[in-house]
């Protein structure tokens, strides 16, 4: 176990860390851009579960990993489209609509898997692009330069979405439906549009997400992969305060804990931590942070539907 | 900017006189047999209203006369289902508020549009396209702010978020957000409400200067001196349908009460005269603690006996909820102490409150009041179904239940379809006179009585009124908290205003006066 501190490990669990925060990151900013419209998207477990399935199938069956991610996306776009419906215009319960949407789509993701592919190979993902320069900066260029074309552009993703939300108009509107959805309308921003866009923004993320998994982490894809980091990209968003940055340091933190129980399992070859223990780590770490986290940025209007005439 | 250059080239063909605002004028609007309904009700029957240039118009009328229906018509918010809106003598229909603003118009809502946690600059700028194409230009829409504050007198903080401002301070962003959209005419629907007195002389100087300059303006209340100090013209409401249209001068309070209630109201009481007994509700220092984990009740000491009725005056927010709500077991006491009748109740529980005497008419009427699905016999039996004669043992006793609601529903005049209805059916009105009937069955000896007349219609406020000051003839030690302070100067007999969760002062009936209260509401110790 002490070969833990070494340098060489400790720069594999920060390499580890920043790889395996894309999922989180995807599927974390685009739920963000959901809740500050006013809508929670419990679905993204089974979004993101669609996007594994459909961008290995297309990996598998057209060898082209661009077309992959994109059939992933458009899935998650439809299934966005779907919860926006759901919450926008039938105005159901956000949290069962939400749970209904992680079952269909962890069952229909098997489903599909069964039928049409059953067990298969491991298909060739995303490869590492090392930054000139940057990549050959000791330990900093590794942990940081030495990614697959996914983790960049999800680190891209944050800055996008700070401007997004604070410079633009669109953000403004964003902000101002989450929070007053009455106010909005009142000056003739469209509350439906504004929601429609943003859960169906969130869905493409997940999609992507899911995408991220087969494509770049994993490379192959199993029954109920995402196990649970859907969820934990919800908790992320209040966990990040509903702030970008937030959002970013707390799925840095979750995919380090995460890097860290695998390099545990790896080196602890005695079995002084049992490896349940291990694997345990990020869901108490979710559970804690949604039982002890400040909840003062909650936009108002989160989870409640916008009627004209019920106010 | 490129909105207003499209409302320019909207308009251009009028020869227009423009505002200071640089926007055209709205020379004429008028809405000609406008009909809506809603289901099973019909909102407004063949209404006609008018409007022009520098003219400033009352809409009165009770609450659920009509009003503000109407006025979302010409808001954009709900479509007429039969007549027309013409402006400038050319007929218009509004889909959307973002046509209604289009076309010059600006509305302020009695609940305010403002988004808490966005600044007054976002505010302003929402839904508004910017000169930097995708990109927000808050430091131009700031400098324009400025100006229209400068020309208006509104004064204003382009950078403040709105959750910091004063209710005073809220309005006249609303009011900027209209000038900033190039309203040519603005619709006040209820706007003095939750204003100071002094406050409702500043908003009255910039409506006036508004009018001055041109604007067309719309001023809905149901305060009578508030129309005849402001308005040129009034059209009264009633039942959905217009009952008078004529101008403001030489009309009277009781003129215009008579008109919009359809009888004759009563506009003064005739009080028993002040007995105070012993002392009945005693609160001693009290603190309490609000949402925000601020200081609250910031200790309140004040003695209410039998026989009286204390006000407590000032403007919501102030901590006069948190003060019911600790008196009433709502809310946990910090410190001090409150003894009703003799017993230390300070950290009791609602029931051995109700046991000890004391009656409570919520703020809250339709959460802390009524359970809402309930049937009316429920509500009326929601404290005491626990024992005799609504209940033996385990078991209710429907027919004695049924007898007493009866008695209770004749008794307190709640119009009822039955005391089986659903108490969410019934009128504001009528769901507090069956609060009150609960409350006063019970023959309290201190009644807690937080705004309990706001939404509720003259006839009705007229009749709570009137068992208030009974009960004050009976002995009951009553503490009054209104925020309406022509209710409060009608009934009772000492006054405290609150302000920032203190004690001001303590005024006699007979010394307090609209304008000293005023000045305490806001802070200034006379």
């Amino acid at each position: 176990m002490s070969e833990l501190f070494s340098l060489t490990v400790l720069t594999g669990i920060a390499y580890s860390g920043i790889r395996l925060a894309t999922p989180y990151l995807f599927a974390a900013l685009g739920e963000m851009f959901a809740q500050r419209s006013g809508v929670v998207n419990l679905g993204v477990e089974g979004i993101m579960l669609m996007g594994a399935f459909t961008a290995f199938a297309m990996a598998t069956w057209t060898g082209n990993l661009w077309f992959a991610l994109f059939c992933a996306a458009f899935i998650g776009l439809l299934m966005g489209l779907a919860m926006s419906f759901i919450s926008v215009n039938m105005q159901a319960e956000q949290g069962i609509s939400g749970i209904g949407m992680h079952l269909f789509g962890l069952g229909l993701s098997s489903l599909l898997f069964t039928k049409f592919l059953g067990s298969t190979k491991a298909i060739t993902g995303f490869q590492p692009i090392k930054i000139p320069l940057l990549g050959d900066i000791p330990v900093i260029g590794e942990i940081f330069f030495n990614h697959n074309i996914l983790v960049y552009l999800a680190f891209l993703l944050v800055p996008i979405a700070v401007w997004v939300l604070n410079k633009t108009t669109l953000g403004l509107k964003i902000r101002a439906v989450g929070v007053k959805p009455e106010a909005a309308d009142s000056l003739g921003v469209s509350v439906s549009k504004i929601r429609y866009l943003c859960v169906s923004f969130g869905g493409v993320m997940a999609g992507i997400a899911g995408a991220s998994l087969t494509l770049a982490l994993i490379n192959l894809f199993q029954e109920n992969m995402t196990s649970g980091i859907g969820f934990i990209a919800v908790a992320l968003v209040y966990f990040g305060g509903w702030t970008p940055v937030g959002v970013t340091l707390g799925a840095l933190l979750f995919s380090l804990v995460n890097a860290l129980q695998l390099w545990i399992q790896v080196l602890d070859k005695d079995k002084v931590i049992p490896s349940d223990f291990a694997l345990m780590m990020p869901y108490v770490l979710t559970i804690a942070v949604l039982a002890f986290g400040k909840r003062t940025n909650q936009p108002a209007a989160l989870t409640k539907p916008f009627d004209r005439g019920s106010h | 900017m490129a909105h207003g250059s499209k409302l320019m080239a909207l308009n251009s063909q009028r020869m227009s006189i423009l505002l200071p605002t640089g926007q055209p004028r709205i020379e004429s609007m008028r809405m000609i047999n406008i009909t809506k309904r809603f289901p099973g009700v019909l909102a407004n029957d063949k209404v006609n209203f008018d409007v022009k240039a520098g003219e400033i118009h009352a809409l009165l009328g009770e609450n659920g006369a009509g009003k503000s229906t109407l006025m979302r018509q010409l808001g954009g918010l709900y479509r007429p289902d039969g007549g027309e809106i013409h402006l400038d003598g050319k007929p218009v229909q509004f889909k959307s508020p973002a046509d209604s603003i289009q076309r010059g118009i600006g509305m302020i809502h009695q609940h305010f549009m403002l988004v808490p946690t966005l600044t007054v600059a976002e505010n302003v700028a929402l839904g508004l396209p910017s000169s930097r194409g995708l990109q927000l230009d808050l430091d131009k829409v700031s400098q324009k702010i400025e100006k229209l504050a400068q020309r208006y007198g509104l004064k204003i903080h382009p950078d403040a978020y709105v959750w910091q401002l004063s209710v005073g301070e809220q309005q006249r962003v609303e009011i900027m957000k209209a000038l900033y959209r190039g309203a040519a005419l603005l619709a006040l629907d209820e706007p003095t409400a939750v204003l100071t007195p002094q406050e409702v002389d500043d908003l009255f100087k910039v409506l006036r200067g508004m009018a001055a300059d041109g604007h067309a303006l719309i001023f809905i209340s149901h305060k009578l001196h508030e129309i005849i100090d402001i308005s040129h013209r009034v059209t009264v409401m009633r039942d959905s349908k217009v009952v008078a249209t004529h101008p403001t001068a030489g009309s009277t309070k009781t003129q215009l009460a008579r008109e919009m209630v359809g009888r004759e109201v009563i506009l003064q009481y005739d009080k028993t005269p002040y007995k105070p007994g012993a002392a009945m509700l005693r609160i001693e220092d009290l603190v309490v603690m609000g949402d925000r984990g601020q200081k609250a009740v910031h200790d309140v000491s004040l003695i209410v006996r039998e026989g009286e009725i204390f006000g407590i005056a000032g403007v919501s927010g102030n901590g006069q909820r948190e003060l019911a709500e600790a008196l009433t077991g709502l809310r946990p006491v910090q410190t001090g102490r409150v003894v009703v009748a003799g017993q230390e109740l300070t950290h009791a529980k609602p029931a051995q409150r109700i046991a000890a005497g004391q009656s409570a008419i919520p703020e809250e009427r339709m959460r802390e009041g009524v359970v809402k699905e309930f049937s009316v016999s429920e509500n009326l039996i929601l404290q005491d179904h626990g024992h005799e004669p609504y209940s033996r043992n385990i078991f209710l006793n429907f027919d004695a239940i049924a007898k007493e609601s009866k008695r209770l529903i004749d008794e307190f005049r709640v119009k009822t379809p039955s005391a089986e209805t659903p108490i969410k059916n019934l009128s504001g009105g009528n769901i507090q006179k069956v609060i009150m009937a609960r409350e006063i069955n019970r023959k309290p000896r201190v009644l807690i009585c937080a705004q309990p007349t706001r939404g509720v219609d003259i006839g009705a406020s007229e009749y709570i009124h009137q068992r208030l000051l009974e009960q004050r003839s009976a002995g009951t030690a009553t503490l009054l908290i209104s925020e309406d302070l022509d209710e409060l100067l009608a009934l009772s007999d000492r006054i405290a205003v609150m302000f920032d969760g203190k004690i001001m002062s303590i005024i006699d009936r007979d010394k307090a006066t609209v304008e000293r209260l005023g000045l305490l509401m806001a802070g200034v110790k006379a």
